[in-house]
């Protein structure tokens, strides 16, 4: 018999966590469930986190958005305040798998798994989000960039959850790009993708972020391709450039889905379609 | 423990291990035997269900979660003697080979007509994306769609 708790608030999750400290937490389960599984473990307890309606809500805070943890990706994808200010984190969580793996699979649950291919995460990187952490104890705030600590590992310390992520507005970004290059167009996960936000100044590059996934243990940022476009124009000869600082800058591993080599060309490739743009 | 929701419209009251899977409880135990499990991992969509509305799928869910909630499955939208008009035009399209993704494709489609209405051949291919058929018919699947899609919008099925 496998013990399912599932807290309804704040305080009776702290309760829970302290019952069972040991106990795996179940967001939306499409990576808990599975990895269980293949591992034939049936733990005796789960902390499901789905009735804490108050880390579902998505709202605007201050000179950004929070989206709470628990939102699912079809949520995140089709939420006004995000069509808006994040367009580039909607289009992100658009690719996650199927529709019904974007009905199930959330936000916080995509950043605690810590895949270096999770989908939202260049997106989350470009736009420069902290990830809120709650505990019994109270709440800190982490940049991304250090909450995602490697492969699966994530910066959480015992009896803490991610609450929320806050991700700053970005509508002023014209450009806001996502792509991904997988196997197959759904429910593959990427080989390879790419998060660009870009500020355009009479047509040159004011301020540009790249974020690649699936191509280092973590996402990564790649300053020297964006200091490369800063005050040139989007044209094909300066994305080439800037491409192969990127694949200078991946440090990607060969795995059933691709070589690196192939890794490292794509990673550069993606940036050559903001030409296009 | 005592699992309480409603299924295809119906209160069910199980005593059960919260833990097993709810595709396990829907086949075994409730003997929804449209809900098939494919790979068991969330990539085949074979065991799609709705939840509250939404599409699930229920080799991801544990019993615990159902608590409370109202699960749908294709057994839910009609059966043989009053069908649902997916199931007609699934039917009068050939858009079934072995059958065995059938119901989940029926629900996924269902949950993209609940959306948009009036979708187009693309729209249809993503809001059945997360289904696989390894009969590789997925033409007629979209043309079966596409002809509920008119009809639920009051269009006259064409004989």
């Amino acid at each position: 018999m496998t013990r399912v708790l599932l807290p309804a608030t704040l305080p009776e999750l702290w309760e829970a966590l302290a019952a069972c400290p040991e106990a795996p937490l179940l967001a939306g389960g499409t990576d808990l469930l599975v990895r269980l599984r293949a591992r034939r473990q049936r733990p005796e307890a789960l902390v499901g986190l789905e009735r804490l309606a108050e880390l579902r809500t998505i709202r605007r805070q201050g000179r950004g958005l929070r989206i709470g943890a628990l939102a699912t990706h079809a949520m995140i994808a089709r939420h006004p305040l995000v069509l808006r200010h994040a367009p580039v984190l909607a289009r992100a969580v658009s690719e996650v798998g199927g529709p019904a793996i974007r009905n199930m699979g959330t936000l916080g649950g995509n950043l605690c798994t810590a895949s270096p291919a999770g989908d939202s995460l260049p997106a989350l990187a470009v736009l420069e989000a902290r990830v809120e952490l709650l505990s019994a104890g109270g709440t800190r705030l982490l940049p991304l960039s250090e909450f995602l600590l490697g492969p699966g590992r994530a910066a959480l310390a015992p009896g803490e959850i991610v609450g929320a992520v806050r991700v700053p507005l970005s509508a002023d970004f014209q450009v806001q790009h996502f792509e991904k290059a997988g196997r197959r167009a759904a429910l593959a996960i990427a080989v390879v993708s790419l998060a660009v936000l870009a500020r355009l100044e009479k047509g040159m590059v004011a301020e540009a972020r790249l974020a690649v996934g699936s191509a280092a243990p973590t996402v990564l940022r790649c300053p020297e391709a964006e200091e490369f476009l800063r005050g040139r124009r989007l044209t094909l000869s300066a994305l080439e450039r800037a491409a192969r600082a990127v694949r200078a800058a991946v440090r990607p591993i060969d795995d059933a889905r691709a070589s690196a080599g192939y890794r490292r060309q794509v990673a550069g490739n993606l940036l050559l379609r903001l030409a296009d743009l | 423990m005592t699992i309480r929701f409603t299924l295809n419209g119906r209160p069910v009251a199980l005593d059960t291990d919260p833990g097993r899977r709810a595709v396990d409880i829907l086949r075994e135990d409730l003997g929804a035997l449209s809900v098939k499990e494919g790979c068991g991992t969330g990539e085949c969509g074979a065991c799609s269900v709705l939840l509250d509305g939404e599409l699930k799928l229920s080799c991801l869910l544990l019993a615990a979660q159902l608590e409370g909630r109202e699960v749908v499955t294709c057994e839910g939208l009609g059966d043989q003697d009053a069908p649902h008009a997916l199931q007609v035009a699934f039917a009068e399209h050939g858009a079934v080979q072995c059958g065995f993704c059938t119901p989940g494709m029926v629900l996924a489609a269902e949950s993209l007509l609940r959306e948009n209405p009036d979708p187009d051949r693309e729209d249809v291919r993503r809001g059945l994306s997360g289904n696989l058929c390894r009969c590789t018919g997925y033409v007629k699947i979209v043309d079966a769609v596409q002809a509920a899609a008119r009809e639920r919008r009051g269009g006259r099925r064409k004989k």
